[in-house]
């Protein structure tokens, strides 16, 4: 069939209307399409009617009735409420929950390592750039895989289990004032707690703590638009006489006394996180699996990012350097008013490809036992249910779709910081 | 007071003084490249302080090494009696050599094939790497390698690679002879083979068509979506049954009014011709000369490669195959035909858009059920076109970049020389393309390569696999982590860090336009 | 047409493989060799050793599986498989049967078409924990973290009891039983769970394995043992009576080192049909007479091959408990052979 669609057709005979077909550049294409359209469907038949005679001979079918069915088993990180009653389904968007979450968090520390060793690759001291180019080296050589092995090994072996921190003489104590627990089973932090919150009154039949966050939020964004119009006043300011008024402590006063109030307002206690039984109780536990998975991920897409980064600073001609400089710009203030916002333009669409890698990579969690959307749909709930074929599809599905909105985000993104080209 | 004569007139001038302790040497090079300034100072120091205190951690591991030892017991207690508090297991390195590096299954009497091919391998590619310093007559070589590598890392009978190549060489001849062919003996050729072709075609779409009509009617009546996708295939189904005679026809009447120019009827012969010596001709043939002479190694079938070779056969074997298969999927997507360049649109977007490990996934469990139930494909073929697919579409976006960096003039140039579509690309647009997007290439191969440590997820026993599987779970190595995942950092650090170079180098000897 | 295309396509590379057909018999024979799904390595169970050959409780069923149909104990392909694609291999025809740590249950006999054809090993998931925590029970384990190595039912098992009990848990889902263990040992865990024979096994390993308890409490009934496709009736009772002809060799006194001499006839009318001097039970089955006698002959009868592979003697050091014979008070008990 691909002979047929085998471009590299020409034929000079001319007596023929049929020959038009194949001669004439008008239909040319068309006689190509339609060969093409044919021999796809063609395709489509062979591998969909195996398919089908497979699935029978089997005895399956094709259905997603599992997705309602209760999935039977505990994950450990829960964004939303999940227990092992809940459907396979709902399992499923806990785990894409749990990969979205491992992907932007390595999304940002890998761009702040990948920026910082980049910039540094490229510094004067001759030892930071030495490191940071044996960094980008050794961490862009060696599989991604072999990499979140070797850290989860490093974060399971080097960190003190819970259990050293009991007794009287404890081998391992907490750190920043004991509130702070650094374990091998991930790390403890105090976690915020309200009082007054809107979830313990009956008026807001709200069962999370989601009202009091978006109040804090809507206090912030206020906070946000004030101080803008302040740094406005004050470059008006200093056009018209000069001189630039201080507005440093205004504008801590506008961020600080909002959030404060609502703070105060909800009544903010700090959950701190005390070593109970087994396990360190209360808090908020990042768990040693993402920690892991997350600074996998960053530190090895930190390392393209700095190669990135690199080549977008190196892009910019050194005369722009120079007359920075002959500006009596400092070399900080050179890199970040005149370098970097030229380089950005260069970096910003291969750092679009290294988030899809990450997002794409996020799916090695399988490695550490981090229950993202591979571990729960394409791990546990393909292991329960055997429905290989219904939940692979999903998950590409997914990923499919998580990509195409990353990219479609980042392009917009890219387009208007291209927009300000002149 | 005397007036004394002082003046002085110096003959040779004075010897340019040293310059001050600070201003040379190491000294002067430490204080440019380590302490100028507090901050660069600073940072200075606190890389010694991290240097010295890695250092202080990992040599006494390192250099307390146990290189000899059976098991981890054995190995900690040799530790122990030595008094050392730390110390690294390289025994398991050695004990366990072979299995990193070849798998478990590999027979170990033959471990001399796959070395010698990975040795052929690299002369194989040093005309093709080096193609400025080589002279060109040495890619006869690399050309044969495919052969000589395959023979040596499978082993069987030597004849059978051997009839492929013959096969292929015989293709060629058939097509140098068809083309030469007078126009009166290949109209009457193109005859037959526009016969045979259209029937062949029209039985094929026959057989589709039908294909088509059982799955509609193997499809559930339950819900709308069943029923639409029902009646959808029914409709495809129609069109295929309306049009395969017609298209039997057209295909092979096109075949048959091209003798004279003879471009499609030089390919479908040459195409004929090697599907049938593949197809019917290879075994007998192979299997006769075997019989008379037996020039065999022994055979290892492919579940038994592992280990470091598996990523190493994996990589370049999905390497070079999908470089063709990508430059096809770069020239459809530049296509101007909505329907081929949309073909290819989505199979790049859908393959770059998804991880490797779910096509891995698909390799693993769902290929088998699209593929007729009598066949059944090996494990490692199956990933092999799997990630072939994969790096396809990574490298068709590279080569994209290419064809796009090539300026307009050079198309409009083969256009107006009279070249056609073929032509044109092969002789103007891909030398020029290709030759832009070989360090991409070469990256993808990289990442490529590095992620054929993935297969360790779906049961493949690579170097990742072997030590996830069979090492760590054994009884002697059960918990040892560091010193074999390092030593698998290592090996795909050595390979990969030095095709970077060469992609490095590569790019400045092909920067000739900066001058 | 398309078929010839892509066999030949096949034979070209070479890499063909066998074919999977409703007569799974014929086609072993065609190929002479049983293709089986195992493990990629449970100490004492299947793990392939220093040379590469695979060894343990469940290759032994495999071999005996091949001796029986083949004549030849090594005619085994061993399919590695993991948790998620054994099922895939078996229905797909990767594999001819599946002799894998695998529970027997419900959904997997009727809705994923499979038939298992006996119970080889009864095992129970267990719990591990280290005996300086001081807990003795496993309702005291509210707000543990539990490794758990997934892949069989254990997840679930898990999720029952720490509901059923009303207590509270951490999991901790890890692949491997190796990085288990490593998670385990540094702390990274209070619990270890899975099924009691491989705890069992881990520990043994371990650097002071008298530090760690395995808890009394068994949460979960897991029969393990092979299975095959739905459907092939023919071809899933040569595996269970191959089972069970080891089984029976136990039971009647049967072993290795009196099998030729019984085979030359006995006052015993079982062992003699089991043995194929009397009856014509191997051609029941699409064999010959002497299959009984290849199996058994591979390594011993079923208390030998316990005993050789995760036995008391062995590292693994599992007693055999619920896996003796019915005769000894176990479970170990199969069908007559008449």
């Amino acid at each position: 069939m691909t002979t047929i669609s085998d471009p590299s057709v020409g034929t000079t005979n001319q007596s023929f209307r049929l020959a038009m077909l194949l001669n004439d550049t008008r239909y040319r294409s068309l006689t190509f399409q339609f060969i093409a359209l044919v021999a796809i469907i063609a395709f489509m038949a062979f591998v969909g009617g195996n398919l089908v005679r497979n699935l029978a001979e089997a005895g399956l079918n094709i259905s997603y009735k599992f997705l309602g069915e209760p999935a039977g088993y505990d994950i450990n990180q829960r964004p939303i409420e999940y227990d092992s009653q809940s459907s396979h389904g709902r399992a499923a968007i806990v785990g894409l929950l749990n990969t979205l979450i491992v992907a932007v968090l390595a999304c940002i520390t890998a761009t702040v390592i990948g920026v910082v060793a980049g910039v540094l690759r490229l510094s004067n001291n001759w030892l930071v750039s030495k490191i940071m180019s044996f960094y980008v080296e050794i961490f862009r050589n060696v599989p991604v895989l072999i990499w979140i092995l070797i850290i989860f090994s490093i974060m399971i072996n080097a960190l003190p289990g819970p259990r050293e921190f009991k007794g009287d003489t404890p081998s391992a104590s907490m750190i920043l004032f004991d509130t702070v627990a650094v374990t091998n089973r991930g790390v403890f932090v105090p976690s915020p707690e309200f009082s007054n919150s809107f979830a313990s009154t009956e008026e807001v039949p709200v069962t999370s703590t989601g009202m009091d966050w978006l109040l804090i939020l809507a206090a912030l964004v206020l906070s946000w638009i004030v101080a803008t119009r302040v740094s406005q006043w004050a470059s008006k300011t200093q056009e018209e006489t000069g001189i630039r008024p201080k507005t440093w402590h205004m504008r801590l006063a506008i961020w600080a006394v909002p959030l404060a109030g609502v703070l105060l307002f909800l009544g903010l206690t700090w959950n701190i996180p005390e070593l109970k039984g087994f396990n360190f109780k209360g808090g908020l536990q990042i768990r040693g699996s993402l920690l892991a998975l997350w600074f996998a991920l960053a530190i090895y897409t930190g390392a393209f990012i700095a190669e990135n980064v690199r080549a977008g600073i190196m892009a910019i001609s050194k005369g722009q350097t120079e007359a920075a400089g002959a500006l009596g710009l400092r070399p900080n203030l050179i890199m970040s008013l005149v370098v970097l916002p030229q380089a950005l333009r260069v970096i910003i669409p291969p750092l679009i490809s290294q988030y899809l890698n990450i997002t794409k990579n996020s799916s090695l969690a399988i490695a550490v036992g981090y229950m993202d959307v591979t571990g729960t749909l394409g791990g546990i709930t393909l292991l329960q249910t055997g429905r290989a074929i219904e939940t692979i599809l999903l998950l590409m599905l997914f990923y499919l779709t998580v990509s195409l909105l990353i990219s479609a985000v980042m392009n917009v993104f890219n387009n208007r910081m291209k927009l300000k080209e002149r | 007071m005397t007036k004394k004569d002082v003046s002085f007139v110096r003959h040779d001038t004075i010897p340019p003084s040293p310059p001050p302790a600070s201003e040379t040497g190491l000294v002067k090079w430490m204080r440019q490249n380590l302490f100028a300034g507090w901050f660069n100072t600073a940072l200075t120091v606190l890389a010694i302080y991290f240097i010295v205190k890695f250092c202080l951690f990992a040599f006494p591991w390192f250099y307390n090494g146990v290189w000899d030892a059976g098991s981890i017991k054995e190995c900690r207690e040799i530790l122990k009696a030595a008094g050392k508090q730390t110390g690294a297991c390289f025994a398991v390195l050695v004990d366990r050599w072979d299995h990193l590096l070849f798998g478990f299954k590999y027979p170990a009497d033959q471990y001399w094939r796959p070395t010698l091919a990975f040795v052929l391998m690299l002369v194989a590619a040093a005309p093709a790497l080096f193609y400025m310093y080589v002279p060109r007559k040495f890619l006869l070589f690399t050309a044969l390698y495919p052969f000589i590598g395959f023979w040596l890392v499978w082993g069987g009978s030597l004849w059978v690679p051997l009839t492929i190549l013959v096969a292929i060489i015989a293709t060629a001849y058939v097509f140098r002879a068809v083309e030469q062919l007078q126009v009166g003996p290949r109209q009457v050729l193109a005859g037959i083979v526009g016969l045979v072709a259209g029937v062949g075609l029209a039985y094929l779409l026959y057989l589709g068509a039908k294909e088509l009509w059982f799955i509609s009617g193997s499809m559930g009546s339950g819900g709308v979506l069943s029923m639409l996708f029902g009646l959808l295939f029914k409709a495809a189904s129609i069109f295929m049954f309306v049009f395969f005679i017609p298209m039997g026809i057209f295909v092979g009447y096109a075949i048959y009014s091209d003798a004279e120019d003879g471009g499609l009827v030089t390919v479908v012969t040459a195409l004929f011709a090697i599907y049938v010596m593949l197809a019917y001709l290879l075994g007998p043939i192979s299997g006769a000369i075997n019989s008379v002479i037996p020039i065999e190694l022994e055979a290892v079938p492919s579940r038994d490669m592992g280990g470091y070779m598996l990523c190493l056969i994996l990589g370049s074997v999905c390497v070079s195959l999908s470089i063709p298969l990508g430059i096809v999927l770069a020239l459809g997507r530049q296509s101007d035909m909505p329907l081929i360049k949309g073909v290819c649109v989505v199979f790049i977007e859908f393959v770059r858009g998804v991880p490797l490990i779910t096509l891995l996934f698909v390799a693993n469990v769902m290929l088998a059920y699209f593929m007729p139930p009598q066949s059944n494909f090996d494990l490692i073929l199956r990933v092999i076109i799997m990630i072939t697919m994969f790096s396809a579409a990574y490298i068709a976006e590279v080569i994209r970049g290419g064809l796009a960096a090539l300026p307009k003039g050079q198309y409009e140039a083969a256009d107006s020389l009279g070249l056609n579509y073929t032509q044109a690309t092969r002789l103007i647009i891909l030398p020029q393309a290709l030759k832009i997007s070989i360090p991409g290439i070469v990256n993808v191969a990289v990442g490529l390569f590095k992620d054929t440590t993935l297969v360790s997820v779906i049961s493949m026993f690579d170097i990742v696999g072997m030590i996830r599987g069979p090492i760590q779970q054994s009884t002697d190595w059960i918990s040892i982590y560091w010193e074999v995942y390092l030593f698998a950092a290592l090996v795909f650090f050595i390979v990969c860090y030095s095709i970077s170079q060469y992609s490095q180098w590569l790019e400045r000897q092909l920067a000739t336009d900066h001058g | 047409m398309k078929k010839t295309v892509i066999l030949g396509a096949l034979t070209v590379a070479g890499l063909a493989a066998g074919a999977a057909a409703a007569a799974t018999l014929d086609d072993v024979k065609a190929r002479g060799k049983l293709n089986c799904g195992v493990t990629t390595g449970v100490p004492g169970f299947a793990e392939p050793d220093a040379n590469g050959v695979w060894q343990g409780f469940d290759v032994a069923v495999c071999r005996a599986v091949a001796a029986a149909v083949l004549g030849d104990s090594t005619a085994v392909e061993f399919v590695p498989t993991t948790g998620k694609t054994r099922f895939t291999a078996l229905a797909s025809g990767e594999i001819d049967m599946l002799a894998r740590n695998t529970t027997w249950t419900f959904s997997r006999d009727v809705d994923l078409k499979f038939e298992f054809t006996g119970v080889n090993y009864y095992d129970g998931q267990g719990f591990m924990i280290p005996a300086e925590l001081g807990v003795s029970s496993a309702s005291e384990l509210d707000g543990a973290t539990v490794c758990i190595q997934t892949g069989t039912t254990t997840e679930l098992n898990l999720a029952d009891f720490f509901r059923s009990n009303n207590i509270s848990y951490e999991p901790v889902p890890i692949e491997t039983g190796a990085e288990a263990v490593q998670q385990y040992n540094a702390g990274a865990c209070d619990v270890y769970t899975t099924d009691a024979s491989a705890l069992a096994a881990q520990r043994a390993n371990f650097e002071d394995p008298s530090a760690h308890v395995i808890m009394p409490e068994i949460i979960s009934k897991e029969p393990l043992g092979p299975l095959v496709r739905h459907g092939d009736h023919e071809w899933g009772d040569i595996v269970r009576w191959t089972l069970n002809a080891l089984i029976t060799a136990e039971e009647l006194g049967v072993n290795s080192a009196n099998l030729a001499e019984l085979s030359g006839g006995s006052n015993n009318p079982e062992i003699n049909r089991l043995l194929g001097t009397e009856g014509d039970l191997g051609a029941m089955l699409g064999l010959d007479a002497e299959w009984a006698k290849r199996a058994i002959g591979v390594a011993g009868n079923y208390g030998e091959v316990f005993a050789k592979n995760i036995g008391e003697d062995t590292p693994i050091g599992l007693a055999r408990g619920l896996n003796a014979q019915w005769t000894d008070g176990g479970l170990i008990y199969s069908p007559p052979f008449r």
